[in-house]
């Protein structure tokens, strides 16, 4: 879905039957178009004034749809492969599929992704194989797509690292001139609330600031960092900082896939017209633990999730499938059916995906080589060959 | 025409010159390498003649100017980031290490990072704390990484330019106590013919036993040569130029001859490049050695308070110790 310019977010003038002002004193409202109950709200408002909403067809509804079960699915699909001893660790998704599949919708073919190592939606709605990330997680690779042909980078898993290549390469964009009109460029960073904490995002707040780079920061608060809680990183809510950085910052329901379309497509085209860089903190949950590796019993209290499962991102958008009786209860059948056999098909692709051979960790240390590893690698396969033949 | 003669300091301002003519993806980053040309002036003038685009004053944040640099690389720029002096350089040492050295091995050669870092590196200049230091072997350590130092004028007009042309991502350091020597650089001569960047060089020819030298130290080996051919022996130089990857094939066919070997650096003696190089050169000429390879290196402290800078540093006569000592063994 998302073809053309459906979606973009307007400033429209005409008065909506309702609208929602995001951001008043006090705690802040989130920008939201479509309530946890599977309620359309037309416009919303931002801190700044500015008005969201989105305007698709059913058939675009019904493709974000299927987007936000098929990444959910597939999601499931590698965290029971991890539990399986298939992978060796998974950062499941589980929750925050409609920040991704929102701000992923929302990016046009030139623009050009910075991810963490969980934005396997965001990677999938790239058009990137899904299985892709499953290689660096079964250890057989440290990821094998190529960012600049599907224009989004390696996963990166030091925490905020990629914030400051994301603003290098915005500001690339800049200096080629690839800013000012519709067809110009955007960038977009992802990274957690955890990630607010470091330098190096702040760095790049810094960075993008005073060049103006064409730089959208899409921070999906999921409230914990492992195991520490926002509380642990922040004393005032995450988007207010751009302020203080001198650019706008806009809070987002991160379980409604639709305004997370709305304000981040509005922030990449402020962005491509080289009006400069906006952060947008998604307001989500991450309903499973950080990785295979972590519980979070013990750190979270089981009433919370059972609130956020209240608004969950995939029951809502069924929610007003049904009410706008834009497709009827057949069409989750097929969509079901059709992530079931998508997740089979990834399964058996995970299995069959072959080790590495030995001598391959030799392989691209250096675009030039080097004739010391050169050296150690001829070593190697010696030591290796006289093995051969031999029952070891 | 065409040789002059020049600062090491100034060779290097011409290199980066013509690095920037010559390749428009070429931009250099610093702190305070625009206006005011960088603290040692190596970027004099260059903002003023290709823009505040291609020389781009940035933030005070070095972690910044790498991480910046590796997305400008992305995009197909090649970053020249200046360090403005060693000490400094660690709190880009995350992008360095994590992400600069392995972009192109993760994406299994798909990206590319062709980026250079400049580095101000080693003391004698009397200066405080934090801008003596001599960080080679945290990079040489880093696989993915390449690291040179150039010695003189001439290399450091050529060596400067053939790292910016290159793929690989390079630590550049700088001798900064050298950049005020003078020596002839041949400027027309193209860069295709130029000697290997990553090989090293005889600096002088000797018989009776091998100095191993590089960056600052490549000087103070050829003092020592010369005050020890008064005395009747011949030592043999050689600077090595760069130091990952490491190119020992003229010091081992020097240390076959020559059956002694003494490694000279600033930096801590204490798992630095000379243990390394001591090491090799135990394997490839061990039936040759008639001494254990000496190493004459800064001491296992900090870098101390600069009035006692010369008896931390290596000099002729340490250098001349050494070699004594390998006579004696």
């Amino acid at each position: 879905m998302a073809k053309g310019d459906p979606g973009a977010a307007t400033r429209s003038k005409r008065a909506a039957p309702r609208t929602r002002r995001a951001a008043a004193t006090g705690e802040p409202e989130l920008v939201q178009l479509l309530t946890p109950e599977g309620e359309r709200i037309e416009t919303a408002l931002g801190p700044d004034g500015t008005e969201y909403r989105v305007d698709f067809t059913d058939e675009e509804y019904r493709g974000l749809y299927r987007d936000l079960v098929l990444v959910r699915k597939l999601d499931a699909e590698a965290t029971a492969l991890q539990r399986q001893g298939e992978l060796g660790l998974w950062a499941s998704l589980l929750g925050q599929e409609a920040a991704q599949v929102g701000s992923g919708r929302a990016l046009r073919a030139q623009d050009m992704a910075f991810p963490t190592y969980r934005e396997h939606g965001v990677l999938y709605c790239r058009g990137i194989d899904p299985i892709m990330p499953l290689g660096l997680f079964r250890g057989v690779d440290q990821g094998g797509w190529d960012p600049n042909e599907f224009k989004f980078n390696m996963y990166t898993i030091v925490i905020g690292a990629q914030t400051l290549h994301a603003t290098g390469y915005a500001m690339g964009v800049a200096m080629d001139g690839k800013t000012g009109g519709e067809d110009g460029e955007a960038v977009i960073a992802y990274f957690g609330d955890g990630a607010t904490s470091q330098g190096d995002v702040n760095e790049s707040f810094v960075w993008a600031s005073v060049f103006n780079a064409p730089l959208v920061f899409f921070c999906q608060n999921n409230q914990y960092a492992i195991s520490e809680p926002l509380e642990r990183q922040t004393r005032v809510p995450l988007y207010r900082r751009a302020g203080g950085f001198g650019f706008p910052g806009v809070r987002v329901d991160g379980n409604d896939v639709l305004a997370s379309y709305a304000v981040t497509r509005h922030a990449l085209d402020t962005a491509r017209s080289g009006q400069g860089p906006s952060l947008i903190e998604a307001y989500t949950y991450r309903m499973g633990a950080h990785t295979t590796s972590d519980d979070p019993t013990r750190y979270r209290i089981a009433s919370e999730v059972e609130a956020w499962q209240a608004k969950d991102p995939i029951a809502r958008m069924k929610a007003f499938l049904l009410k706008q009786q834009i497709v009827d209860e057949s069409f989750f059948t097929e969509i079901d059916e059709q992530a079931r056999t998508e997740s089979v098909h990834l399964r058996e692709r995970v299995l069959n995906m072959p080790d590495p051979q030995p001598v391959s960790m030799f392989d691209h240390v250096y675009p030039h080589g080097s004739p010391e590893l050169d050296e150690q690698r001829a070593r190697f396969s010696q030591y290796m060959e006289s093995f051969e033949g031999s029952a070891h | 025409m065409a040789t002059e003669t020049l600062t090491l300091g100034k060779a290097l301002n011409t290199g980066l010159r013509r690095a920037l003519e010559n390749d428009q993806k070429v931009v250099i980053m610093g702190e305070d390498v625009g206006k005011l040309g960088g603290v040692f002036r190596i970027t004099d003038g260059l903002q003023k003649d290709f823009g505040d685009q291609r020389v781009i004053d940035t933030p005070l944040a070095e972690s910044g100017i790498i991480g910046t640099a590796v997305g400008l690389a992305i995009r197909g720029f090649r970053p020249v980031c200046e360090i403005q002096f060693d000490g400094f350089v660690y709190p880009a040492y995350d992008q360095i290490v994590s992400q600069v050295a392995k972009m192109h091995y993760r994406s299994q050669g798909k990206v590319r990072i062709p980026m250079v870092i400049r580095i101000p590196y080693g003391g004698g200049i009397g200066a405080v704390e934090h801008h003596s230091e001599s960080p080679e072997a945290y990079f040489a350590h880093t696989a993915g990484l390449k690291v040179v130092t150039c010695a003189n004028p001439q290399d450091a007009y050529v060596m400067i330019q053939q790292a910016i042309a290159s793929d690989d991502p390079i630590v550049f350091l700088e001798p900064k106590r050298r950049y005020w020597e003078k020596g002839p650089v041949d400027l027309d001569a193209p860069l295709t013919d130029a000697y290997p960047l990553h090989s090293a060089r005889v600096a002088r020819s000797g018989t009776d036993a091998t100095v191993l030298a590089y960056g600052p130290m490549v000087r103070t080996a050829l003092d020592a040569a010369t005050a020890a051919a008064e005395d009747g022996r011949e030592l043999e130089v050689i600077d090595l130029r760069t130091l990952s990857p490491l190119d020992l094939t003229a010091a081992y066919e020097s240390v076959k001859r020559t059956g002694r070997c003494v490694v000279v650096h600033e930096a801590p003696g204490n798992l630095g490049l000379g243990s390394e190089i001591a090491a090799r050169i135990t394997e490839e000429c061990f039936y040759s050695l008639e001494s254990p390879v000496l190493r004459v290196t800064g001491f296992d402290v900090p870098y101390p308070a600069a009035r006692v800078e010369e008896e931390y540093l290596p000099d002729l006569d340490r250098v001349l110790d050494a070699v004594d000592r390998t006579f004696g063994w």
